[in-house]
């Protein structure tokens, strides 16, 4: 069952410098129980996108799209309102960026999570503070910890906390924001494994975004990479890595260490993300493609199968067992300045 | 929905009214107990404040005399008179004690109602920003512009002399400082991660305001309620001193204008003395208190 349908969702924010397309024409479905990462440098605008999913854009964003559907509810013609009502918490919820920041100095920590869950639902006190128990015991905390404060807490902890509060009701899709940035590798480690049974035992789908590509090694099923505010590509996480087929995605495969190749140097691409001005007509990585052609200056590729369940938008996508081979050149990357 | 096996589990494993308890001496009364006797400041401004409060309660049943009965005009402290009287025989002891009751009541009600007025106004222009901030932030800069003895002089000559009307000069003017500072101190707050996770999560404006910000200012709303209230009893003092006061209330300043007016300034030194040293040391003790408030609010102050 797709949990989110989103196609072509645009965002527009108007600075005082003119505007700029933070979110461009992307599409993607998120299934049943899957692990959906979308991955992406600084301002690629995968939070950006996080935002127009969970309504929090400033108002200088203006958003568009042709359709956004999660199970079945028609997203774009829902007013705020409903949307607080009927989705936020219950249906979608979030698991914000620094999460160990992100909870209330001066309240208990399960104080705030029964906040959320009985601001959300009708359940009672008595039930909403069994129902934090519970949410401590899925994440690995002893439920009398919920008694504490926050800063009784290591940031790890806090970041369990945080995760137990967007499982409190039980939704169907929860958004992860840089689930594990701020925190030491061993901690990382933690959580990700604790994400991973938890996400065994429920019936959520999740939406990773991170600039992390380990991270949605880890733990993704299917991965999105944005570049300059478009879905460049995307596919199940193991072809994805495998064998990708844009020149971006080669270029960041190049970028993260590999265990399995440890005497690989890393490369890293030349050059930085292009201004987010709309309506250019040219394709975003252009730019910095060591495989540009003529023909990627004049038109955007658009979004094509390749494999099943695998797309990119690039108009060399024929041709990717020779850009693959030289991708790996160094030669490769350090031409294209 | 949620799995009833757990429904036997005690929550939190703690029994609920032992709970309660702590959770009240924590972030309850017993909480400002402890800030303010925590440094001997806090401590002596208490003390001399709870006197204060029990002499104006007690009051009318341990004044001397009835504060507006004329006995000998002019006598020096004595046994009958511990105080001395003023020039129209008014045992000033008694005056003192009925001075203590209005000048506290003054004092505290505009000093509440100043905080309500400043903190809500800092709330809502640091919560919101953008157009709120800058019409409420204007009308704070012109607060800012007026001279309160003009201010005072124009609302009086307008709508006569009351305590009611001194209740709202005092609180016109004195509510501008706390609004700024707890606008920038709001301003802050809403930035932080926790404060938007809370927006992230569907909490409304007001719930974000009254339940996440102000408990995280409440050590700085403190700090200015009581720096009001020290603020509010020192120009309710210097008003009633120059005449704006209500002629039907006795309090420490109007007592002093009575003396001005009487002329007896020379002679009667135990005229002025007892008001005076009441109005420097309850604006004193309401500073220490203050001051044990910003010790809380500001940890680089602490054991200096």
């Amino acid at each position: 069952m797709t949990v989110l349908e989103a196609v072509n969702l645009r965002v527009v924010y108007h600075t005082a410098e003119g505007p700029l397309q933070a979110v461009d024409d992307v599409s993607f479905q998120v299934e049943g129980h899957d692990i959906f990462g979308i991955a992406g440098e600084s301002g690629s605008g995968k939070s950006t996108l996080m935002k127009l999913l969970l309504r929090l854009l400033p108002v200088t964003a203006e958003v568009s799209a042709d359709r956004l559907r999660y199970r079945g509810h028609d997203l774009l013609a829902m007013d705020d309102r409903s949307f607080r009502r009927q989705i936020l918490w219950k249906e979608i919820s979030l698991v914000p960026q620094t999460a160990q920041n992100a909870l209330n100095p001066v309240y208990r920590v399960g104080d705030q999570i029964m906040e959320a869950i009985q601001a959300h639902s009708t359940m009672s006190r008595r039930a909403a503070r069994l129902r934090v128990a519970e949410l401590f015991d899925i994440v690995g905390l002893e439920d009398r910890l919920a008694e504490s404060y926050p800063h009784q807490f290591s940031g790890g902890m806090r970041q369990r906390a945080m995760i137990a509060m967007s499982l409190a009701l039980d939704p169907g899709l929860i958004i992860m924001d840089e689930p594990t940035t701020g925190l030491d590798v061993l901690t990382q480690e933690r959580i990700l494994r604790n994400l991973r049974q938890m996400h065994a035992k429920m019936r959520s789908a999740i939406i990773l975004v991170t600039h992390d590509i380990a991270v949605i090694a880890e733990l993704c099923s299917h991965v999105g990479i944005m570049y300059a505010g478009r879905l460049v590509e995307q596919g199940p996480v193991r072809a994805m890595f495998q064998a990708p087929f844009h020149p971006y995605t080669l270029g960041l495969k190049n970028a993260f260490p590999d265990i399995r190749e440890m005497d690989r140097k890393l490369i890293s691409i030349p050059g930085s993300p292009p201004h987010l001005a709309p309506g250019a007509r040219s394709c975003s990585f252009a730019a910095r493609c060591p495989f540009v052609l003529p023909e990627c200056r004049d038109a955007r590729p658009r979004m094509q199968d390749v494999e099943a369940g695998h797309q990119v938008a690039c108009t060399r996508a024929g041709e990717a067992e020779e850009l693959r081979r030289l991708a790996r050149e160094r030669e490769t990357w350090r031409s294209s300045m | 929905m949620h799995a009833p096996d757990h429904a036997v589990k005690q929550p939190f494993g703690l029994a609920v009214s032992r709970l309660r308890w702590r959770r009240l001496l924590e972030t309850g009364f017993g909480w400002h107990l402890r800030v303010v006797l925590g440094s001997w400041m806090g401590a002596t401004g208490l003390a001399i404040l709870l006197f204060f409060a029990v002499v104006g309660i007690v009051g009318p049943w341990i004044m001397p005399h009835d504060p507006w009965e004329m006995l000998e005009p002019l006598q020096a402290p004595s046994w009958r008179y511990p105080l001395g009287t003023s020039d129209l025989g008014y045992d000033l002891l008694s005056c003192l004690i009925e001075g203590t009751r209005s000048t506290l009541l003054i004092g505290l009600v505009s000093g509440f109602v100043s905080i309500v007025i400043g903190g809500n106004i800092g709330l809502l222009a640091g919560y919101y920003g953008g157009r709120v901030d800058q019409i409420l932030m204007r009308l704070t800069d012109v607060a800012y512009g007026m001279p309160f003895l003009p201010f005072v002089i124009v609302l009086i000559s307008l709508f006569g002399r009351s305590k009611y009307f001194l209740i709202l000069a005092i609180v016109a003017l004195v509510w501008r400082t706390s609004a700024r500072v707890i606008r920038a101190q709001t301003l802050s707050l809403s930035q932080r991660q926790f404060i938007r996770a809370a927006r992230a999560r569907g909490c409304s404006d007001m719930r974000i305001i009254y339940r996440h910000i102000v408990p995280n200012i409440m050590p700085l709303l403190l700090l200015y309620t009581a720096f009001n209230i020290a603020w509010a009893i020192g120009t309710e003092a210097s008003a009633s001193f120059l005449g704006f006061g209500d002629p039907s209330t006795i309090t420490w300043g109007t007592m002093l204008y009575d003396l001005w007016v009487s002329g007896d300034t020379r002679i009667a030194w135990w005229w002025f003395v007892s008001p005076s040293v009441c109005i420097v040391s309850l604006v004193t003790a309401l500073v220490f208190i203050s001051r044990a408030y910003e010790e809380h609010a500001n940890p680089r102050l602490r054991g200096r």
